[in-house]
C-alpha cells in the first residue's frame, strides 16, 4: 500500500529501508534453508513429478560401429539413446553394404527423408535407421544430399528399401540411383509436385492437372474454364 | 474369348486381372495388378495410395498434442497402439516419464486393443478362406471389448485416449472388475475359435505351406510382428525395447517354425492367450497415484530426432519425428506403418501360387490400408 | 368332359401349377431358413423385422429383386446375357417332374400320384437335364465380359463336369441295388428289400452326397462363387431378377440333389425299416404319419446338412477340389460299383 510506504522528505527512512532489506534478506534465507531442510527431510520424488528434463546432444564417435566406419563418418551425435551418424551420400552404399556384411545390420527398419529447403549443406536429409538382431542394437545413418543430387538405391542390400524409398520419391523427389522400379507410391503417377516438401502447401494443390491435361497444361498455367462456369 | 486379328490355334495368353480396389477379400482398397495363367500368379503387383490422405504432412502443421486424434486414423482397428507409438516417442524427445499407473493403465489397454484388433484379423482372415462363421464370434468377443473402450472414454474405434505424459482420464468405477471378468471368459473364447479351424482339415490344407517366407527373407524385407515370428525369428519390441511397463510382466513371444500362414494363424493365437496373461498381470499389479506426469502446459521440443516405437499387432510401429528447438510442432514427423513394409512381402510370397492363396496371404500379413496409405 | 383330357391335360396342368408353386415356395423359404439356421449358429438372430420372426422376409426380398434396376453391363453379350439365367432355373424346375413326393392316394375316388410323371428313366433324365444347367453357368459368366465372371463360370464348368462322374457311378450303385432306373421303382425297391439302400450303399451314399454338394457348387465347393476370390463369380453382373433366377435356381438344385437323396438311399416315402419291423409297436405310428411328410422330412434334413456345411466349413482350393474329385472320388466310385454288383450278383443269384 502506498500510505506504507516510506516517505522520500523525511531523512531517517534511509536507515529504515537498509534495516528493512536486511531482514528480508535475512527472512527469506531462513525460509529457503526451511525448504531446503524440508526438502531433504522429504523422500525423494518420483520423476514423474519433477519437471522433465529434455535429453541433450553429446559427440558420439567413438560408438564401436562409428568408430569402425572410420572415415566414411563425417560427424555423430547421440540424442535420446540413439545415435545418428552422418555419412556422405557419395558412399552410402559403402557404408550400408559394410554395416551389413561386417558390423550384422540385417534389418532395415526405416528409411525417410527430411526437408530443410533453407540449409546449406543440402536441401535433403536421407535417414537410415538400422537393426541388429544379434544384440537388437540400433543405428541411424544420415546422408544429405542437395536438391538436384542423387543417392544411390540400397535395395539391393536390403530389400525392404524397395517401397520406402518409392516413397521418398514420390513425397520428396529425392531420385534413387539404380533402384528396380522407382515409381510413385501413394500418390498417382503425373501428381504434380512432392507433397512433403516444406514448399508444397498443406491444403494442397489443384490436382486437376493429371486427370484432364487438356485443360490443366502441364506444368501450371491459368486454368481454363468455359465462360459461365464457375471458376 | 477376344477376336484379335490372326491368332495362331492355341495361343497361350497371361490374363491380367486388376484385383480391387473394389474387391471384397483386398481389406479395404488395395488394388493388385495380378498376371495370371490359368489360376496361377506369374506376377502380383500391390498399387496402394487409394487412402492417402497426407497425414505425415498434416502432422507438421499441428501442436504435438493435437497430433494424438489423427494417430487413431493410421491402423483405424487398433487406435491405442497408434496413440501409445506417439506419446511414449514424444515422452523421450521431452524427457518424461509417465507414472506407473499410467503406464499400466495404457498397458491394459494397448493389450485390449491387441485382442480386438486380432480378433478382426481371425474373422477376415477365416472369412477370406470361406468359414464365415468365426467373424460372427470373434466380433462378438471385440465388441466386448469396444464396450470397455467406451466405458473409458467414450469412443469406440478412434479411441484418442492416451497423452504425451500420462493419461487423460481415470478409470471409471468398477472398469477393472468387468475387464477382469472379460479377462477370465476369453481364453474358453479363444478355445472356441480354435474349435472351428484349428484342426478343421479344409482350413489346414488352405493354410499349411502357403506363403511360405524364409527368416532371412523376411529379416531382409523388413517384416515385423507376426509374419516375421511366424517365420521362426523371435522378436519382439515389447521384450527387445521395453516401453512403459513391459519390463514388469511376464510373458512369451511365440514363433512358428514352417513359416507358412498355418503357423502365423497359430502364433496369432497364442499372442492372444500371452495378451491376457499380460492383461492378468495388469491387473493384479495396477498401482494408485497420479496418472499425468508434470509435464509443462505448452510443449516446446528441444532440437533433435527420436525415434520410438510400439508392438502393434501388425509389426513395429514407430514413430520419427524431428523437432526444432523450442518447437511446438513436429518439424517432421515420419510413422513406420508395419502393414507398409509387411505388404511388400506380398509379391515375393505368392508368386506362383494359386489366386486362392492370394487371399490367404493377404489374410495372414493382416495389413490395414489406413495405416498403408497414411 | 371326356375323361382322356381330364387325364391327360387338366391334371397334370393342376399338378404342374401346385408342383411351381409349391416347390418355389419351399425354395423361398429355404433361403429363410437358411439365413435363419446361419444366424443361431453364427450368434445372432437372422432375419426378423419383416412379418412376426422375419416370416415375410423371401417376400420382401421376392419384392425387391423384382423392382430393382436389371442392369446388362456395357460389354456383354446382350442376348446371351439374358438368357442364361434362364438356362440355368429352367432344367432345375424341370426335374421336379420326375421326383415322387409320396405314394399314390385316394381322394374321391381317383388316384391321385403326388408326382407329375414315373417314368422308366427317370434317373437318366435328372442326371441329362442336370447337365443343361452348367450351360447355363458358362454362358453367363463369359457373357458379362468381366473376368472374375468369366473364372467362375470356368471353375463351375471344369466342378460340374469333374463331380458328375462319381456322382453318376454312386447312382449307378443304387440302380444295381434296385434294378430299374425309374424313381418309384427304385422306392418300391426298398419296399421290397425292407431297408433303406443306405445301409448296403452306404460308400454309395456318401460319394453321392458329397457330389451333390460339389454339384450344387455349395460350401466347402463354392469355389465359382467364392466371394473372397471371385467377387460373386459367375453371377458378378447380374442384378434384378436375372440375379434372383441364379439365386433360386441355386436353392431348387440343392433340393433336387436332397430329393435324390432321399429317393435313392433313404427309402423316399417310406419310413425307416419299411415293413420289417411290422411286429413292433413304433410301426402303426410310423405308417400313420403320411409320405409326403416322410419324404419332406428328410429332405429337409439334407437341406439342413448344406446349410450345416456352410456355417462349418471354410472353401477348398481349386487344385484341392480337383483331387479330391478324380483321385479319390473317382475311383472310390469305380471300385464302390464293383462291390455292389458283386454283392448284388451273390445276394440275389
Amino acid at each position: 500500500m502506498s500510505d506504507d510506504k516510506p516517505t522520500p522528505n523525511t531523512d531517517e527512512p534511509v536507515v529504515d529501508v537498509e534495516a528493512e532489506k536486511a531482514a528480508k534478506i535475512a527472512a527469506a534465507k531462513a525460509k529457503a534453508a526451511a525448504a531446503k531442510k524440508a526438502a531433504e527431510d522429504a523422500p525423494p520424488k518420483d520423476p514423474w513429478e519433477e519437471k522433465p528434463i529434455p535429453p541433450a546432444h553429446s559427440d558420439a564417435m567413438d560408438d564401436e560401429d562409428v568408430a569402425a566406419l572410420e572415415d566414411l563418418v563425417v560427424s555423430a551425435d547421440l540424442f535420446a539413446g540413439t545415435v545418428t551418424a552422418t555419412v556422405e551420400a557419395e558412399k552410402i552404399l559403402d557404408v550400408c553394404r559394410f554395416l551389413k556384411d561386417e558390423r550384422g545390420y540385417d534389418f532395415l527398419v526405416d528409411q525417410t527423408a527430411v526437408d530443410w529447403p533453407e540449409r546449406e549443406e543440402g536441401r535433403f536429409d536421407i535417414i537410415y535407421w538400422l537393426h541388429r538382431h544379434s544384440d537388437s542394437k540400433r543405428l541411424r545413418l544420415r546422408a544429405i544430399i542437395g536438391e538436384q543430387q542423387t543417392i544411390e538405391s540400397v535395395e539391393s542390400i536390403w530389400g525392404a528399401a524397395n517401397w520406402m524409398e518409392r516413397e521418398i520419391y514420390d513425397l520428396f523427389g529425392v531420385i534413387f540411383g539404380n533402384h528396380p522400379g522407382l515409381e510413385r507410391i501413394l500418390t498417382w503417377e503425373g501428381f504434380n509436385g512432392h507433397p512433403l516438401r516444406k514448399d508444397f502447401p498443406v491444403e494442397g494443390i489443384d490436382t486437376g492437372a493429371a486427370i484432364y491435361p487438356d485443360v490443366y497444361p502441364p506444368g501450371g498455367g491459368p486454368i481454363v474454364t468455359d465462360e459461365g462456369e464457375g471458376a | 474369348m477376344m477376336n484379335g486379328p490372326e491368332r495362331p490355334l492355341f495361343d497361350v495368353e497371361e490374363m491380367e486381372i486388376s484385383f480391387g480396389p473394389q474387391h471384397p477379400a483386398t481389406h479395404g482398397v488395395l488394388r493388385l495388378q495380378m498376371k495370371l495363367d490359368g489360376e496361377r500368379i506369374v506376377e502380383a503387383k500391390p498399387i496402394i495410395g487409394y487412402l492417402h490422405r497426407g497425414t505425415e504432412k498434416l502432422f507438421e502443421t499441428m501442436t504435438f498434442p493435437a497430433c494424438i486424434p489423427h494417430t487413431d486414423r493410421l491402423d483405424y482397428v487398433n487406435a491405442a497402439h497408434n496413440n501409445q507409438g506417439f506419446c511414449i516417442t514424444m515422452e523421450k524427445l521431452l524427457g518424461i516419464s509417465i507414472p506407473p499407473r499410467a503406464a499400466y493403465i495404457r498397458m491394459i489397454l494397448a493389450e485390449l486393443q491387441r485382442l480386438a484388433s486380432h480378433l478382426v484379423w481371425l474373422a477376415t482372415h477365416a472369412v477370406d478362406i470361406g468359414a464365415i462363421t468365426p467373424f460372427f464370434y470373434t466380433f462378438r468377443e471385440r465388441d466386448e471389448i469396444l464396450d470397455l473402450f467406451e466405458e473409458y472414454c467414450g469412443a469406440r474405434l478412434t479411441l484418442n485416449t492416451m497423452k504425451i505424459g500420462g493419461l487423460p482420464f481415470e478409470l471409471p468405477d468398477g472398469w477393472l472388475d468387468r475387464c477382469a471378468k472379460f479377462v477370465d471368459a476369453f481364453p474358453s473364447h479363444i478355445d472356441e475359435y480354435e474349435t472351428l479351424l484349428t484342426t478343421n482339415r479344409i482350413w489346414k490344407k488352405r493354410t499349411v505351406g502357403v506363403g511360405i517366407i524364409s527368416p532371412e527373407d523376411a529379416i531382409n524385407m523388413g517384416l515385423t510382428g507376426p509374419p516375421l515370428r511366424g517365420s521362426g525369428v523371435e522378436w519382439d519390441i515389447r521384450k527387445v525395447f521395453p516401453y512403459d511397463r513391459y519390463d514388469e510382466v511376464e510373458f512369451d513371444v511365440p514363433t512358428g517354425t514352417n513359416c507358412d500362414t498355418y503357423d502365423r494363424y497359430l502364433v496369432r493365437i497364442e499372442e492372444m492367450h500371452q495378451s491376457i496373461r499380460i492383461l492378468r498381470q495388469c491387473l493384479e499389479k495396477l498401482p494408485e497415484g497420479p496418472i499425468m506426469a508434470k509435464a509443462p502446459k505448452v510443449l516446446r521440443s528441444p532440437e533433435g530426432m527420436v525415434y520410438g516405437s510400439v508392438e502393434s499387432p501388425k509389426g513395429e510401429l514407430g514413430y520419427f519425428i524431428v523437432a526444432t528447438e523450442k518447437g511446438t510442432t513436429p518439424y517432421r514427423c515420419r510413422v513406420r506403418p508395419p502393414s507398409f513394409v509387411n505388404l511388400q512381402a506380398l509379391p515375393q510370397m505368392v508368386k506362383g501360387s494359386l489366386v486362392a492363396d492370394m487371399m490367404a496371404v493377404i489374410g495372414t500379413l493382416d495389413i490395414v490400408l489406413g495405416e498403408i496409405d497414411r | 368332359m371326356p375323361e382322356p383330357i381330364l387325364q391327360l391335360l387338366l391334371i397334370p396342368l393342376i399338378k404342374i401349377v401346385v408342383l411351381l408353386v409349391v416347390v418355389l415356395l419351399i425354395v423361398a423359404y429355404l433361403t429363410y431358413a437358411e439365413r435363419k439356421i446361419l444366424g443361431y449358429m453364427q450368434v445372432r438372430l437372422g432375419p426378423n423385422r419383416v412379418g412376426p420372426k422375419g416370416w415375410l422376409q423371401p417376400v420382401a426380398d421376392g419384392l425387391k429383386l423384382l423392382v430393382k434396376e436389371d442392369l446388362v453391363p456395357g460389354g456383354a453379350e446382350k442376348l446371351v446375357f439374358i438368357i442364361a439365367p434362364a438356362i440355368v432355373m429352367v432344367p432345375a424346375l424341370v426335374m421336379f417332374a420326375v421326383i415322387p413326393f409320396g405314394e399314390p392316394f385316394k381322394v374321391a375316388g381317383m388316384t391321385v400320384t403326388p408326382y407329375l410323371a414315373d417314368i422308366n428313366i427317370a434317373l437318366l433324365f435328372i442326371l441329362g437335364v442336370s447337365s443343361l444347367g452348367v450351360f447355363g453357368i458358362i454362358l453367363g459368366g463369359w457373357s458379362s465380359n468381366n473376368k472374375f465372371s468369366l473364372m467362375g463360370g470356368l471353375r463351375s464348368a471344369a466342378q460340374m463336369v469333374s463331380y458328375e462322374i462319381p456322382m453318376g457311378f454312386a447312382i449307378v450303385s443304387a440302380v444295381l441295388m434296385a434294378g430299374t432306373l425309374s424313381m418309384v421303382g427304385i422306392v418300391e425297391a426298398q419296399r421290397a428289400a425292407h431297408i433303406w439302400f443306405f445301409i448296403p450303399g452306404v460308400l454309395g451314399f456318401g460319394i453321392y452326397w458329397v457330389c451333390g454338394v460339389a454339384e450344387t457348387n455349395r460350401n466347402p465347393f463354392d469355389l465359382p462363387e467364392a466371394e473372397a476370390e471371385l467377387v460373386a463369380g459367375f453371377h458378378t453382373e447380374y442384378s434384378g431378377m436375372k440375379f434372383a433366377l441364379f439365386y433360386l435356381a441355386e436353392y431348387a438344385n440343392m433340393m433336387i440333389v436332397s430329393a435324390m437323396a432321399v429317393v435313392m438311399f433313404c427309402g423316399g416315402w417310406l419310413p425307416p425299416f419299411p415293413n420289417l419291423l411290422a411286429g413292433l409297436w413304433a410301426l402303426p405310428v410310423l405308417a400313420w404319419i403320411p409320405g409326403v411328410v416322410w419324404f419332406l422330412a428328410k429332405m429337409s434334413f439334407f437341406l439342413f446338412c448344406y446349410i450345416w456345411f456352410r456355417g462349418t466349413f471354410p472353401r477348398y482350393r481349386f487344385d484341392q477340389l480337383m483331387n479330391v474329385g478324380w483321385k479319390w472320388l473317382f475311383p472310390l466310385s469305380l471300385a464302390n460299383v464293383m462291390l455292389v454288383a458283386l454283392g448284388v450278383l451273390l445276394l440275389k443269384g
